[in-house]
Parts: C-alpha cells; sequence; structure tokens
C-alpha cells in the first residue's frame, strides 16, 4: 500500500463499503457476491470512462480499500457506530439492499427508509399540491429496473446545484447517489460522527479528486477539512485538478504569510508571479515581489548607515521599525522621510518609487507632505507645490486640494505663518475662513472679512483675538476705515 | 435568577431550565470533586445560562483556562475538559494529559464537547495516543442561548463566514438543531417560511429531522405561530450601515460580546470618595446590558439622538424621589422611604453608567469624522453618486483610517449599486492595495466570494427597485417618537426587518418581483398540527413570530423588530 491520503466517508456503513459506493460499485449485489467482486480483478465494471490507465488506477485504489478494511478491523474496539439507522447491523446484506434500494425500484420498507433518511426525497415529498413530485414518481424516474448504477450514470446529471434543488425541476432527473451526499446529509453525519475523513494512506489522488468532482458538498468538506488540518500540498494538487485555477493562485500566495525569513518570503512571493490570477491581482503579486526586494536592500543599507552613527537623519530621528514588509504607501513616506533628496537611480529614493509602483501624483504628494511636515522641512513643503511655467513665473499648485495641506500641515504642528501661507492658497472663500477660523489664522480671517465686506463677522471675530495684539489693531483700523462699503 | 426572561411573550426560562438541567446530568455523571478546564472561548456563552455556584453545588471546585503544558494542581477526582470541537484544542488537551499521567494519583479525564462531539478530534486525541484516557466523551448542545426575554442567540460568530465563505453549513445543522430543541419545548411551529438558500436548507433540516421523530408527538401546544428564516446574504446591506440606536451605538464603538461591554474606565471613576480618587481604575469596566435593567430596557432600543432627554427625565424623577425624604414626618412615611432606597440607589447607579456611557458615545457621535461618514452612508442608501469613486473614501484611504471601516464603505457603496463598475472597483482595490499592504488581496476576494464586492455584471442596478418596492429610504424620520423602523438608521429601513414586516401585513405575494431579485428562493412550509392543538384565534389576538438569522443580526435591526412587535404583533427575534 502506498503511504498517504485516504478521503473516507463512513455514512452509518462498514467503512470499506462507503468506499465502494464512491467508487460506482453495481448495487444490488448480496455480500458474497461483493466479496468475489472486490477480490477478484476484473475491473470492467467500473464505469469510469474508456481511458486505458484506468486500471492501474484502479489496482492502486482497490488495494488501498481493501487495506481499509484492515484498518477498520484494527479499530473494533474504537466506539463508532455500526449500526444503521434502523438498527440493523451495518454493512449486512439486507442493509446493503435497503441501502440500495431506490435504484431498482426495490421494496417498500427500502422506500420508506430512504424517504426517512435523506432529505432529497423528503424534500421532493414536501405537501407541494401544485408539484407533480410525489415519491413515487421520484422512484420512477429509474427506468431500467435491475441496471446498475454505475458511477458516470450518477454524475451526467446531478450537477452540484441539484442537490439543493429548487422547485420546478423534473424530479426524474435525480438519481438516489445524489442523496447520499445531500449537503444536510452530510453535515448531520459529520457532526453525528457518522462520516470520517479519514487520511492515513492514499486512495489514488486522482480517483479521489475525479469522484469529488462530481460531488460538490463532499468536494467542500474536504477543502474545509484540509484546510483546518493545513494539508496545502494535498489543497493545492486538488484545486489543480479541478482546473480551480485563481483559487489555486490564491491558496499558494496565501502561504507567504507563514513564511517569517524576508529572503525566503521574497523567493516565495517570486514563484507566486506567474500564476493565474486576474489580470489586476497578477500585477499586485508582480508589485508585492517588487516591494519585498526593496524593502530588504533598504534595510540591509538603513541598518548599517544607522549602526555606523555617521549619517544625521538616522541620528536624528532614528527608526522605530524595520520598513520590512510595510505597505507601499508607509515604504514611500520611509522613503520621503530618510532618503528625500536621493537621486532617481538609487532603490530608495522617493522618485524611484513612484515611479516603479507608479504611484499617481496625489497619492505622492499626500505622501511627501506628511513626511517633510514632520521634519518640519517647510522649504520641501513650498517646493512640492511650486511649478514653473514656461515663461518662468511660479505658481502654486496642489492635486490635493489646499485644504487637505493645511490639515496635514496643521496634524504636523506647523507654525501660524507656514499655514497661513498655504490656507491664503485655498481657493473656496467659505472653506478658506472656516479653516483660518479653526486654526487661528488671524490675517487671513481679517482679509477675508474685508474682502466679503462682511463688517458683522469682522466685529464679532474681534473677540477672538488678543486684547491690545496687532490683530486688534488691524480689525479697529478696518472697521473704523472710510474706505470699505460694508455690506452689513 | 434570570426574571428579565420571562417577562417577553415567550417564557424563554423554558429554555434556560432545560439546558441548566442538561449540564447538572453531565456533571453528576462524574462523580466526586471535579475540576474544569474552560475553552476560553466558552466562557462568555456558558456565562448566560449558569453560575459558578451552580457548578459548586455538583462538586466542581477548581476551574482553569485551557493552556499548554501541565494542569494546575488540583485535588480532585475528575478533570473536566469543556471545549469546542477543534484540533488545535485536542493538541493541548493532549499535553495536558500526558504531563498529568506522571505525576501522584491518576484521575479521571472527562470530555464535553459543545456543541458536538467530532470524530475527527476524537481521532486526532486518538493519534496523540490520549484517547482511552477520558471516561466520558460527550457532546453539550448549547444551540441557542436565552439572551433576553425576547432575544435568542447562538454566539456563533463565524457562521457568516462559514456558510458563505468556506461552504461550511456546520452552524446551519446547529441552527436546526437548536430550532428542534425549541420546539420540543415551545410546541410545532405550524408555519415555516424563508428566504435565501441557509434559509431552505435550514427548513429542509428542520423538516427531515422531524420526520425521524415521528415515532413521538409533540404534545405541546405552540407557543409560536409562524418562524422567519432569512439568510444574512439576503440583505448585506444592513449590517455595513452605522447602527443609529443606543445599543447599536454602544455595539458600533465598543463592541457588545456576550451581552457584555467593555468600557474605558475614566468615566466610571468612583466620585467623592474619601481619598480623593486618587486611584483611577486602569481595567476597562465591565458592564452587563440585557432587559433586567430598568433603564437600559428603555432607552437601548431608541435612536441616540432620543437617549438624552430620556436620561435628564430620569435624573430629575429620581432627585426627586431622594427629595421625598425632606418630606418624610411621620415614622411610617420614613420607613416606606427606606424600604424603596435600595431601588431608587440601583436606578442611580443606573443611570450614572447610562449617562456616562451616552457621554462617550457622543464624543464619537459629534466629531465631524463621525458626520461625514454618516452623510456618505446615507447618500449611497438614499442612491446618490453610488456609480463613481467616492471623494470621502479616497480621504479615509489616503488618512489611513481603519481598514474595517474603509472597506465597511466601499461595500455599502458596492451593495447600494448592484456591484461597482469595474474601473471604479479597480480604484479603490488598488488604493487600498498599496497603502494597507498587498496581502489584502486575499481580503478582498473574500469580501467578492460573500457577496459583498462585487463588479457590477449586466450594467443593471437593481437597488433603486429594491428601495423604492420597499421603501428602504424615509426622508422625513422621527428620531424621538417614531412611526417607522426607519429611525433606527435615522433614514434607512432594515430590508431583512422589512421584509418580516411585509410578511405579517400584507404578505410576501405583494413584494413578488422584489424576492426574485433578492437572492435565494424563498418559500413557505406548513408543519401540520394535531387536531387538539390548533390554535382558535379569539379575535384581537396577535399572533408570535420567530425571527431567525442564519449569519447574524445587528442590534439595530433588535430593536426595528421590537418596534414592530409593539406596533402590532408579538415578535421574538433572534440571531446566530
Amino acid at each position: 500500500t502506498t503511504p498517504g491520503l485516504i478521503l473516507f466517508f463512513q455514512s452509518g456503513r462498514r467503512l470499506g463499503t462507503g468506499v465502494r459506493l464512491g467508487l460506482g460499485l453495481r448495487m444490488n449485489r448480496t455480500k458474497g457476491d461483493e466479496e468475489e467482486y472486490w477480490n477478484s480483478s476484473k475491473f470492467k465494471a467500473f464505469t469510469f470512462d474508456d481511458e486505458d490507465d484506468e486500471l492501474s488506477q484502479l489496482k492502486e485504489s482497490k488495494r488501498a480499500v481493501n487495506s481499509l478494511r484492515d484498518f477498520v478491523d484494527d479499530d473494533d474496539d474504537d466506539d463508532l457506530e455500526r449500526v444503521s439507522w434502523t438498527g440493523e447491523p451495518v454493512g449486512s446484506i439486507s442493509w446493503s439492499i435497503k441501502e440500495t434500494a431506490g435504484n431498482s425500484g426495490s421494496t417498500h420498507e427500502g422506500r420508506e427508509q430512504l424517504k426517512s433518511r435523506n432529505s432529497f426525497s423528503s424534500y421532493a415529498q414536501l405537501p407541494k399540491p401544485t408539484s407533480a413530485y410525489s415519491l413515487s414518481s421520484f422512484f420512477r424516474g429509474r427506468t431500467r429496473p435491475g441496471s446498475f448504477q454505475s458511477l458516470s450514470d450518477a454524475l451526467s446529471d446531478t450537477p452540484a446545484k441539484s442537490y439543493a434543488p429548487e422547485l420546478g425541476r423534473p424530479k426524474g432527473e435525480y438519481r438516489d447517489y445524489s442523496n447520499d451526499w445531500s449537503p444536510s446529509d452530510t453535515v448531520r453525519r459529520l457532526r453525528k460522527g457518522k462520516v470520517l475523513i479519514f487520511l492515513k494512506r492514499t486512495l489514488s489522488k486522482e480517483i479521489l479528486f475525479r469522484e469529488l468532482e462530481v460531488r460538490q458538498i463532499a468536494l467542500r468538506h474536504l477543502i474545509h477539512f484540509l484546510k483546518e488540518i493545513g494539508d496545502q500540498k494535498m489543497l493545492l494538487d486538488l484545486f489543480r485538478f479541478l482546473d480551480r485555477t485563481e483559487e489555486l493562485a490564491l491558496s499558494h500566495y496565501r502561504e507567504h504569510l507563514n513564511i517569517q525569513d524576508p529572503d525566503k518570503r521574497k523567493e516565495f512571493l517570486k514563484t507566486c508571479i506567474g500564476l493565474p490570477f486576474s489580470a489586476e491581482d497578477s500585477a499586485h503579486i508582480q508589485d508585492h515581489y517588487t516591494l519585498l526586494e526593496r524593502q530588504i536592500i533598504i534595510e540591509a543599507n538603513d541598518r548599517h548607515l544607522e549602526s555606523a552613527g555617521q549619517t544625521e537623519i538616522f541620528r536624528k530621528h532614528p527608526r522605530k521599525a524595520s520598513i520590512l514588509n510595510m505597505p507601499l504607501v508607509t515604504t514611500l513616506f520611509y522613503s520621503c522621510f530618510y532618503h528625500y533628496t536621493e537621486a532617481e537611480g538609487t532603490f530608495s529614493s522617493p522618485v524611484n518609487l513612484k515611479k516603479t509602483f507608479k504611484i499617481p501624483d496625489k497619492q505622492y504628494v499626500l505622501t511627501a507632505l506628511a513626511a517633510r511636515a514632520k521634519l518640519r522641512a517647510w522649504n520641501d513643503v513650498d517646493a512640492l507645490f511650486t511649478t514653473k511655467n514656461w515663461l518662468g513665473y511660479t505658481k502654486k499648485r496642489a492635486p490635493i486640494g489646499f485644504h487637505r495641506v493645511v490639515e496635514i500641515l496643521h496634524k504636523n504642528n506647523a507654525p501660524v505663518q507656514i499655514l497661513q501661507e498655504y490656507v491664503n492658497l485655498v481657493e473656496d472663500v467659505d472653506t478658506k475662513l472656516n479653516l483660518a477660523t479653526k486654526f487661528k489664522c488671524h490675517d487671513v480671517v481679517i482679509d477675508s472679512c474685508r474682502d466679503l465686506k462682511d463688517r458683522q463677522q469682522l466685529l464679532a471675530y474681534r473677540s477672538k483675538v488678543d486684547k491690545g495684539s496687532a490683530e486688534e489693531e488691524k480689525i479697529d483700523a478696518l472697521l473704523s476705515s472710510s474706505q470699505i462699503r460694508w455690506k452689513n | 435568577m434570570a426574571a428579565h426572561l420571562s417577562y417577553g411573550r415567550v417564557n424563554l426560562n423554558v429554555l434556560r431550565e432545560a439546558v441548566r438541567r442538561e449540564l447538572r446530568e453531565f456533571l453528576d455523571k462524574c462523580a466526586g470533586s471535579k475540576a474544569i478546564v474552560w475553552d476560553e472561548y466558552l466562557t462568555g456563552p456558558f456565562g448566560l445560562i449558569a453560575q459558578y455556584s451552580l457548578l459548586k453545588e455538583h462538586e466542581v471546585e477548581k476551574m482553569f483556562t485551557l493552556k499548554g503544558s501541565r494542569l494546575p494542581a488540583a485535588d480532585v477526582k475528575n478533570i473536566i475538559f469543556f471545549v469546542r470541537p477543534r484540533l488545535e484544542l485536542m493538541d493541548i488537551i493532549a499535553e495536558n494529559v500526558l504531563s498529568e499521567d506522571r505525576r501522584g494519583p491518576t484521575r479521571d479525564f472527562h470530555i464535553l464537547f459543545v456543541p458536538r462531539r467530532s470524530l475527527l478530534c476524537e481521532q486526532r486525541l486518538k493519534d496523540l495516543g490520549v484517547l482511552g484516557s477520558f471516561i466520558h466523551r460527550e457532546e453539550y448542545s448549547l444551540d441557542l442561548i436565552p439572551f433576553d426575554g425576547d432575544l435568542l442567540s447562538m454566539e456563533s460568530e463565524c457562521a457568516f463566514k462559514e456558510c458563505y465563505l468556506e461552504g461550511d453549513q456546520t452552524s446551519l445543522y446547529h441552527a436546526a438543531k437548536g430550532l428542534m430543541t425549541l420546539q420540543a419545548l415551545y410546541g410545532t411551529i405550524p408555519q415555516i417560511f424563508g428566504k435565501g438558500e441557509c434559509a431552505r436548507q435550514v427548513a429542509n433540516m428542520m423538516i427531515r429531522m422531524k420526520r425521524e421523530f415521528t415515532g413521538s408527538q409533540n404534545s405541546i401546544f405552540p407557543v409560536f405561530d409562524n418562524l422567519l428564516l432569512l439568510d444574512r446574504n439576503v440583505d448585506l446591506l444592513t449590517p455595513l450601515a452605522t447602527q443609529l440606536t443606543y445599543e447599536g451605538l454602544i455595539d458600533e464603538i465598543y463592541g457588545i460580546q456576550n451581552s457584555y461591554v467593555k468600557l474605558p474606565p475614566e468615566k466610571f471613576a468612583p466620585k467623592k470618595q474619601g481619598d480623593g480618587g486618587k486611584d483611577l481604575p486602569t481595567e476597562a469596566k465591565k458592564l452587563q446590558l440585557n432587559s433586567a435593567e430598568e433603564l437600559y430596557a428603555e432607552i437601548r432600543d431608541k435612536n441616540f439622538n432620543a437617549v438624552g432627554s430620556v436620561l435628564s427625565k430620569k435624573a430629575k424623577v429620581i432627585s426627586a424621589a431622594f427629595e421625598e425624604r425632606h418630606n418624610a414626618k411621620t415614622v411610617g412615611e420614613i420607613k416606606q422611604f427606606v424600604s424603596q432606597l435600595p431601588h431608587m440607589q440601583a436606578a442611580r447607579g443606573s443611570l450614572a453608567n447610562h449617562t456616562s456611557i451616552a457621554e462617550l458615545i457622543k464624543d464619537v457621535t459629534t466629531s465631524e469624522d463621525f458626520f461625514d461618514k454618516l452623510t456618505v452612508e446615507q447618500e449611497f442608501m438614499s442612491g446618490i453618486d453610488t456609480d463613481k469613486v467616492n471623494n470621502y473614501i479616497e480621504d479615509c484611504i489616503a488618512q489611513k483610517h481603519s481598514l474595517i471601516k474603509v472597506l465597511r464603505l466601499v461595500c455599502l457603496q458596492s451593495v447600494c449599486n448592484s456591484g461597482l463598475k469595474q474601473k471604479v472597483l479597480d480604484y479603490y482595490k488598488r488604493e487600498i492595495l498599496q497603502t494597507y499592504g498587498y496581502e489584502h488581496i486575499l481580503t478582498l476576494h473574500n469580501l467578492e466570494k460573500a457577496g459583498l464586492l462585487k463588479p457590477q455584471t449586466g450594467g443593471r442596478n437593481n437597488y433603486p427597485t429594491i428601495r423604492k418596492t420597499l421603501r428602504l429610504w424615509m426622508d422625513d424620520v422621527n428620531e424621538q417618537n417614531p412611526t417607522d423602523i426607519s429611525y433606527v438608521y435615522s433614514g434607512y429601513a432594515p430590508l431583512s426587518v422589512r421584509l418580516a414586516q411585509l410578511l405579517s401585513r400584507p404578505g410576501w405575494r405583494s413584494i413578488e418581483e422584489v424576492l426574485r431579485i433578492l437572492p435565494g428562493p424563498h418559500f413557505e412550509e406548513r408543519q401540520p398540527l394535531p387536531t387538539g392543538l390548533q390554535k382558535k384565534r379569539q379575535p384581537g389576538e396577535n399572533r408570535v413570530t420567530l425571527v431567525f438569522f442564519l449569519g447574524g443580526v445587528t442590534f439595530a435591526e433588535i430593536a426595528a423588530l421590537r418596534f414592530l412587535s409593539q406596533l402590532e404583533d408579538g415578535g421574538c427575534s433572534e440571531e446566530t
């Protein structure tokens, strides 16, 4: 037996039987038949498809199944329930017959049992006067009495959705195989301890996955289970098999969170780049890799500079934390803080970051402003908003709006003179007045009132400035001025 | 004890007693002195059904939290682990048991799985070689925990995530189980309505479970008339919006856990204590919030704007009551005054607490940013500018506000626009990833998977139709004396509760079209009752509806349901 993994669903029957059913065992056989069947080497009864190499795989799975039985026997002291829902010993012949009764229009009892034990059929017989879904019509759907219920048969017409059927679907389409896997049943069994997903040895993965592909509910359980026990490898194999490429990619990518070492994490991210993400996500993943690569370089360099103690900025403002694994904007802030004046050619220069990651102007200006304001480098702030036109005139322009500039400067405790300068640049008069009042830029308030010819507001503001201050004098001068035509 | 549970239309003390009895029975199985080792998560929910005194009566002498390595010393005969069925917890238990064996006298080990035994866990214990050490391995199905006279909770925080993200329907099974327990105690619920995929599945499970019990007829006269099962994903909008009821805001700002809230202690410093209040309490103030507290029962569901006036009115009443003492002249009067004193002091304490909480909340609600956020939310919900990049959201990202806040707003916009335009979505995504870190690709994918965030498909926005038909946006709201459920969000009427309202009057047939737009099937099932148990409806008698949210409910929705039940029916709400 190949060591590895086996998926195991025990639904109140002997373990081995469960898997056999799952593999498309011919139904309506007596136990003796079954034994013979399983111990013989006639594989023809399997009806997966016509590929020749199925044979070798089946050999493997058969071995696995047989070894499972051993495993079960070993477990006899365990208190797993071995009795079916009607109290019959699991695996007994009559039990097997009932288990498969729906297939061939069998005894009434069998139906009754089915009726009571699977949600699908119970759903089918909900009192819906308008629907033709009686239980009997449900079973009539099986047209070939005594025929084999082969797996492929069952697969072809019971896609995942049928487990949560909607009204109005022709009942005949449902094969009772789906019953075994209805969500409520599965959940119920899982919780009652009647399903054991038991991973120990291998049932050839290919076969296992193929079986699960058509049993969405069971599949979901397996995926959930693999996540829970952290079997990333099998999970990835499964996604690969199912062609759920994006999920595969994401699941692989998620792994990086568990890697602490930055270099290893970087290498890992590199392996994510080619994965089938959506176009936008691919770009993000690429950026993620590039960013970490940069951060590693910057970190090594700066740690060295800092410990050497020769660089002023690091001495004055020791780094609080490493830049590794920080978001892009944080990295940009860091670079604007410590490496603002560097030439574009260096990895740590803000301009380089801006270009490499196509950081929009707005974002760049905001971040640079915050970093330079924190350092109280007002000249840099000034330069950030100064543009020269072709005649050589300079003009102030802010892609984020000057009201935002003021807010950020204020947050960084900029002196009033500086604040005032930028408050004045706010275009909207009301906003300007509000900001000026909020941040006590007296001159701006006074001038605005004058421009608005709003005597009342100026008068009111007089009480807010210090007694005997220059501002008060200025207000008094304006109020007594005969030059202004006040509007109120 | 737990008197507040019996105030409602349905006496939930019956349920509480039933679960307590089950707990006692288990404890008595393990004869002799015992120590309980707790999965810390469970202590909250258990606290709602039993105090330590109950455990003590059954010889529980020590309690520990589950931790690695050795168990603390305890001179007891039994060690019982109370755990959720989680693999990582099994590893810890095994470690405990293995390190135990080497010392002193042997003790009996037991495990109580809450809410369900799991073979997977037992297998893990077996692999670790300790399964045989346990004498009793049992399950304790604590599905529905009574919270209040009209509120039950499953306290399963992850239900939404499990159902919609991971496709794990275990919590649905628990819900169905819980509802069966409820029916066993309160009678079969004759009519089941539902909307959504999960609702359908829970109903199916219930019907099948009922069929399996065919042997024993439930002979209890039904207390509930209707059950309404609602999928959370039918209404993703409501939980995204900021709740504006008193209780809702407490939850938004401080988070209510198992009906307890932890508050910053500064405001609760004991005043005028002899030693001049030199040592301020540093530990968070923990308060239990439920309708057992008279004042809280009155204000919990009010819009926050209406809370202040109630508090000040109460303050006047209480101080007037205390003034009464000056008028008490005769011995009889004084005696009467004194007899009222404990009640008055409790009322004063309660008033002081809630005044402090209201102040804390007010600090938040009066902030400029709160106002801006609310404005944007209300614009979205009333259908304004949902199709372009929103400036406020952009600012929030730029200023690195909490990611949760940003995502809530973006998702709200997405829901109110039936998905975002691809360009808008891509823009938000890029901004978020650049500011908060690329690893949030995973976060965003999860949101998409859950349907909270998505690109608009087919270029059609259904939200306006839904909004208009269900009257989700009301322009004139009376926050003080509400006339409509929309007061709980100051304008927005929670979709889920509107569905409940329309179901009772005039019935869902009138809104078939909208129901079809909302995700998942809607359905109606009848559970036939034997003739003896059928209700003969008296005129003027109200129906009792049990509303069950699969995947969580907000406090504001509960408030809205309580409001409805005052208007017409007896209601009983519940969350998972």
